[in-house]
């Protein structure tokens, strides 16, 4: 349970004034040239102790993440915000934007100069039109405040911020392609290696971090590396921005400390599951992207990076989306399906052929119309496809299909069986 | 180096190379189709998948991993295998199954794949997709459904022909590859995208439905259809000739081709000459070979050496060319030449009149001049490296003469010979780019000397290519690029008027009572004198038939073992693919049957003996294919006043790159293209995507 002294996100809900005056009077921007003229190294260090793990999905170190920037480079380097929220279920960094734009711009000063960068491109998703606009007039305001351009923050550091509008492509959230989209190309992912850390935006050493990583990152550096290490759990540490979605009587955005109990969050925060806990059937804990857990790993699984590997899922952006026992599970995944075929780049033959070939053996394991066998077949495609794609929307479509396969398949296999019954049944043949 | 094990083979391999391109030092085959080594690096088909040991455990395109010190690489495991036939059965279940009524079949590397990694039955029980085709043009056939995008054509377009058409719109399954708004492909080098495409999505329009490749005869021959000498294959069934593909050559044409080269094909079929004819009373009639020989002995017995002449045309194999400068020769003529369109070459020395630096030696180039032509229509296949040293490297191209799009930046320089004595004196900002570049290539065109100060501005060209350091002991920076594929042989085998000898102009201006065209018909027939007795002596029924009193039906280049020279004075040689049709014959053996009429047999009686005699004529023909590359030596420069130059403005050598000789203005698939050309001509899209 989080204490309200250790919240970083004050203005989450947009109670005060996003902008700058607000934004003072929640701490930020304070004294910020006393953070830069601690030097890269520091900065670095800082961030590497706090155990901070990226708040995009994949939950890598952020500080090792910034230490693979070149020490010495003839080409600018450049940090890349991602902003591009798309997931499923995920809308935590659209409040970051509208209600906290300085957390993110003062992030991008600090983590820029930690990283050696002149300049930090923020990724919009397109469908963010007023937090864009937000986001906009607070960079403006910290322009003409001095705390970023030329001098940043009187520190000598020359520094700028652009604010750039995706087009809405949930591809253009996976970093690489998110460099492609900003340097005005197709959207479609890099291959790896070359890292961004080498050849990134315009071929010049780049990092790509969450929006929810950088803005963090100037608390961390304020309140100090133990401070976020002692929150939450080992290698776990940190207050996090969980979306709580679905079957719940309150779905809400809410920061707490990684570990917090599953069931917890649930009912703490989001007013419990709808008819109560024992109605939950399902619950996909990070985004559309990972595998759904049931109820029974529910009750007492904590909501941490480590934890939600073990059960063979994730915790990806955190956004919790609960199903209870109304819903039709095979239904809500070949929803997910069709979205990643509609979403999937086309680049490579893996993810391009196989989403679509998923959502039509989903779409017809709604109604049953398959048979049991085939089960097995769509479980291989999704082992044909994940792992075998140049990012990582590949393995996103795969995996809600092997949560639902792992832990629902006497329903896939009920539904058909069903099917057969109702079809094979000649009196219903002839009212028809 | 990297020294790696992949399958337990140890290999050693320059730092920055690919697994694949390890593998394939080690002699282990990986299966591909995105991956092409001309091409960048798509990673996009999944077929290439390996195991690379202490990395995470997922396969890993090899296309596009570079190699590291110690790797520890295997490519058939059992996650590998079932990596491809993942990726295989992804592959095939869009694909549709109609390989029977399909050209790519037999020779389709998803096919071949398919027997590797694909399996006996389908698990996929959805409907396929069907993609809408595109129409590319005359030249390329789509069925896009069949198309597995790996976007080699994209990037061949977008690369190497320097064109920028093709693309993928739409995403996801929905991906298709087109020209985004419906139009030809402009590129020269369009078809190339048919060899590129692994798949049946992009076949060969004109050869549609005609034939199986293992039905085919197979026979390596020349291209003469340009002056590069693009080594080519043709495929032929029965008399017919059906296919013309690239061979693969680093020297020249690493393994493109020009579409004229591969498409002029059909006018092999047309208007051919297969019988000889004689005028009798203004009309001409088919007669015996007797008799039409008799015809010109008539004709030639008593008159005086220097009232016969010959002119050689741009397609002629140096073979038929030596064997009619000798019968001149018998006959006291020294009236011979081999510059129809009176080119102002100097054939005194190889240099003067050859392509030094050799097509390869461009790429070694840092700044780029060209005066008078415009090699993406002149010698497309030679244009794309130039292309490509741009494309990779960044060089600075100045040009002299018409500024067209090249495909690639240029700095157009001026319209005019006088240029290049800007260049010379300093007066242009781009004197400086070619004095300060190390190896500066001038490549000088058939525009700049078929005019009336063609030997000033040869001379001129030789003297700044002097002045900025193109001309050195190990680097020779001086060529000329021809647009005749007998060119370079004609001038090294010297024909060319001998002393006192006349001129193209002079033979057709009344010089001469008698006049042999071997396969001349870009000369101004209609200058020839009324008087004038004309024999020619050609495959088609073309301007020189047109005018001529004898026809004597020769063999095309298909229909011949033949000597050829390109530009850079490599000296080739194509075989025989099908027979001259009718009772046409090979030209050499024409000419020395004739021979026997004037009392001086031609003292060859196979081929072997007559190339021995080109042996003896000039030492290059003896090296078939190799190119010694020379710096310059001497910097005499060619006859020539460099300073009288005219201020009229260099037109272009050729107009319409799809009709230039007697086969492709025969060929109804140029003339298609031809009119698409017209029809479409697009703005200068490359320069802009720069």
């Amino acid at each position: 349970m989080l204490h309200d002294k250790d919240r970083i996100f004050t203005n989450l809900y947009g109670q005060h004034d996003p902008f700058l005056k607000g934004a003072r009077s929640r701490g930020d921007w304070d004294n910020t040239a006393a953070i830069l003229s601690r030097g890269r190294d520091a900065i670095i260090q800082e961030m590497k102790d706090s155990g901070l793990r990226g708040r995009g999905g994949a939950g890598f170190p952020t500080g090792l993440k910034w230490s693979f920037m070149p020490k010495q480079s003839d080409r600018p380097c450049y940090l890349v915000v991602n902003g591009d929220e798309s997931e499923p279920g995920t809308c935590k960094d659209r409040d970051i934007l509208r209600h906290d734009p300085h957390k993110l711009i003062e992030g991008c000063l600090v983590a820029g100069f930690a990283m050696g960068a002149c300049a930090a491109y923020i990724y919009v998703r397109g469908e963010f039109y007023d937090e864009i606009v937000a986001l906009q007039h607070a960079v403006d305001e910290a322009y003409e405040a001095g705390l970023i351009g030329k001098n940043a923050c009187g520190s000598g550091y020359d520094y700028d911020v652009f604010v750039h509008r995706g087009a809405g492509a949930y591809i253009c959230g996976e970093e690489t392609a998110l460099i492609e989209s900003l340097e005005g190309k197709k959207g479609m992912p890099r291959m790896k290696p070359p890292f961004p850390a080498g050849v990134g935006l315009y071929g010049c050493p780049s990092t790509v971090n969450n929006v929810e990583s950088i803005a963090v990152a100037p608390t961390i550096l304020r309140r100090g590396a133990d401070w976020f290490l002692g929150i939450g759990r080992p290698n776990n540490a940190g207050p996090k921005l969980f979306c709580i979605s679905g079957h719940v009587n309150k779905p809400c955005n809410v920061e707490e400390e990684l570990g917090i109990p599953l069931r917890e969050l649930i009912e703490r925060h989001a007013g419990g599951v709808r008819g109560g806990w024992d109605n939950l059937l399902a619950v996909i804990p990070g985004g559309a992207s990972v595998r759904m857990i049931p109820k029974s790993i529910c009750d007492d699984i904590p909501m941490d990076f480590d934890s939600l590997r073990n059960v063979r899922s994730g915790l990806g952006t955190a956004a919790v989306i609960v199903m209870d026992k109304s819903t039709d599970l095979i239904k809500a995944i070949a929803r997910l399906s069709k979205f990643y075929m509609h979403e999937s780049c086309g680049q490579c033959t893996p993810c391009r052929e196989g989403t679509g070939w998923m959502w039509r053996v989903m779409t017809r394991m709604t109604e049953g119309r398959a048979t049991i066998e085939e089960i097995d077949t769509l479980e291989q495609v999704t082992r044909q496809v994940e792992g075998h794609t140049i990012c990582a929307l590949g393995d996103a479509a795969a995996w809600p299909i092997q949560g639902l396969i792992a832990h629902f398949r006497p329903l896939m296999e009920e539904r058909i069986n069903a099917y057969k019954a109702r079809i094979s049944s000649p009196s219903r043949m002839a009212a028809e | 180096m990297p020294k790696l094990t992949i399958d337990g083979i140890a290999v050693e391999v320059p730092a920055g190379s690919t697994i694949l391109q390890a593998a394939e030092a080690a002699g282990i085959e990986i299966p591909r189709f995105c991956y092409h080594e001309r091409l960048s690096i798509a990673g996009n088909c999944r077929m290439c998948l390996v195991e690379v040991e202490k990395t995470p455990p997922k396969p890993i395109a090899s296309c596009a991993y570079p190699v590291g010190e110690g790797m520890v690489v295997h490519t058939d495991t059992p996650m590998v295998r079932n990596g491809r036939r993942g990726v295989m059965e992804f592959l095939l279940i869009n694909h549709p199954l109609d390989c029977p009524i399909c050209d790519q079949g037999g020779e389709c590397d998803l096919q071949d794949q398919a027997m590797g990694f694909g399996s006996d039955h389908s698990r996929y029980a959805e409907n396929k997709r069907a993609v809408k085709d595109k129409d590319l043009g005359p030249l390329v056939k789509t069925t896009m459904t069949r198309c597995i995008h790996c976007t080699r054509c994209i990037r061949f377009i977008t690369e190497v022909a320097g064109v920028p058409e093709l693309g993928a719109t739409d995403r996801g399954e929905h991906m298709e590859v087109g020209t985004y708004v419906q139009k030809a492909l402009s590129s020269e080098l369009s078809a190339n995208i048919i060899d590129l495409c692994p798949v049946g999505a992009l076949t060969s329009k004109p050869y549609e439905f005609v034939a199986r490749p293992w039905e085919l005869q197979k026979v390596d021959s020349i291209d003469v259809l340009d002056a590069v000498g693009t080594n080519i294959r043709i495929d032929s069934r029965g008399p017919e000739v059906l296919r013309i593909l690239p061979r693969l050559n680093e020297d020249v044409n690493e393994e493109w081709l020009g579409d004229k080269s591969r498409f002029a094909l059909d006018g092999l079929k047309r208007r051919r000459l297969d019988r000889p004819w004689v005028k009798k009373d203004g009309k001409l009639k088919a007669v015996s070979w007797a008799e039409a020989f008799s015809a010109i002995a008539d004709k030639v017995k008593g008159l005086a050496g220097d009232r016969i002449g010959a002119i050689a045309g741009d397609l002629c194999d140096a073979e038929s060319m030596l064997a009619l400068k000798d019968l001149m020769a018998s006959l006291g003529s020294v009236n011979i030449d081999c510059r129809q369109d009176g080119a102002r070459l100097d054939a005194t020395r190889r240099d003067f009149y050859s392509f030094n630096t050799s097509i390869a030696g461009i790429e070694e180039a840092d700044a780029v001049l060209l005066i008078g032509t415009n090699p993406r229509k002149e010698a497309p296949v030679l244009n794309a490296r130039i292309r490509k040293a741009c494309f990779g490297r960044g060089i600075p191209v100045g040009v002299i003469g018409p500024d067209a799009d090249l495909t690639y930046k240029t700095t157009h320089v001026g319209n005019d010979p006088t240029a290049i004595n800007a260049l010379h004196d300093g007066t242009h900002a781009f004197a400086d780019v070619l004095k300060n570049a190390k190896k500066p290539l001038i490549v000088i065109g058939q525009a700049a000397l078929a005019r009336p100060d063609g030997s000033a501005v040869l001379a001129a060209a030789w003297r700044l290519a002097g002045a900025v350091g193109a001309l050195t002991a190990d680097w020779h920076g001086f060529n000329v690029l021809h647009t005749a594929a007998a060119r370079v042989g004609g001038l090294d085998l010297g024909f060319v008027p001998g002393p006192n000898g006349k001129s193209v102009a002079q033979m057709l201006e009344g010089g001469v009572d008698v006049l042999w065209l071997l396969g001349a018909d870009e000369v101004d027939t209609a200058r020839i004198g009324a008087n004038t007795f004309v024999v020619y002596q050609g495959h088609h029924g073309d301007a020189g038939a047109h005018r001529a009193d004898v026809i004597l039906p020769g063999a095309a280049y298909t229909e011949k073992s033949g000597t050829y020279v390109n530009t850079e004075g490599r000296v080739q040689r194509g075989f025989l693919a099908v027979y001259p049709p009718g009772d046409a014959r090979e030209d050499w053996t024409i000419i020395r049957a004739f021979s026997q009429l004037t009392g001086n047999t031609l003292p060859y009686d196979n081929i072997d003996a007559l190339r021995q005699r080109l042996e003896q004529t000039n030492v290059v023909f003896s090296r078939i294919g190799y190119l010694p590359r020379f710096g310059c030596s001497d910097l005499t420069g060619p006859a020539g006043d460099p300073a009288a130059l005219s201020n009229t403005p260099f037109v272009p050598a050729v107009e319409n790159y799809y009709q230039t000789d007697v086969i492709s203005r025969n060929s109804p698939t140029m003339a298609e293209c031809s009119a698409t050309a017209t029809a479409t001509a697009t703005p200068a899209l490359a320069a802009a995507a720069e």
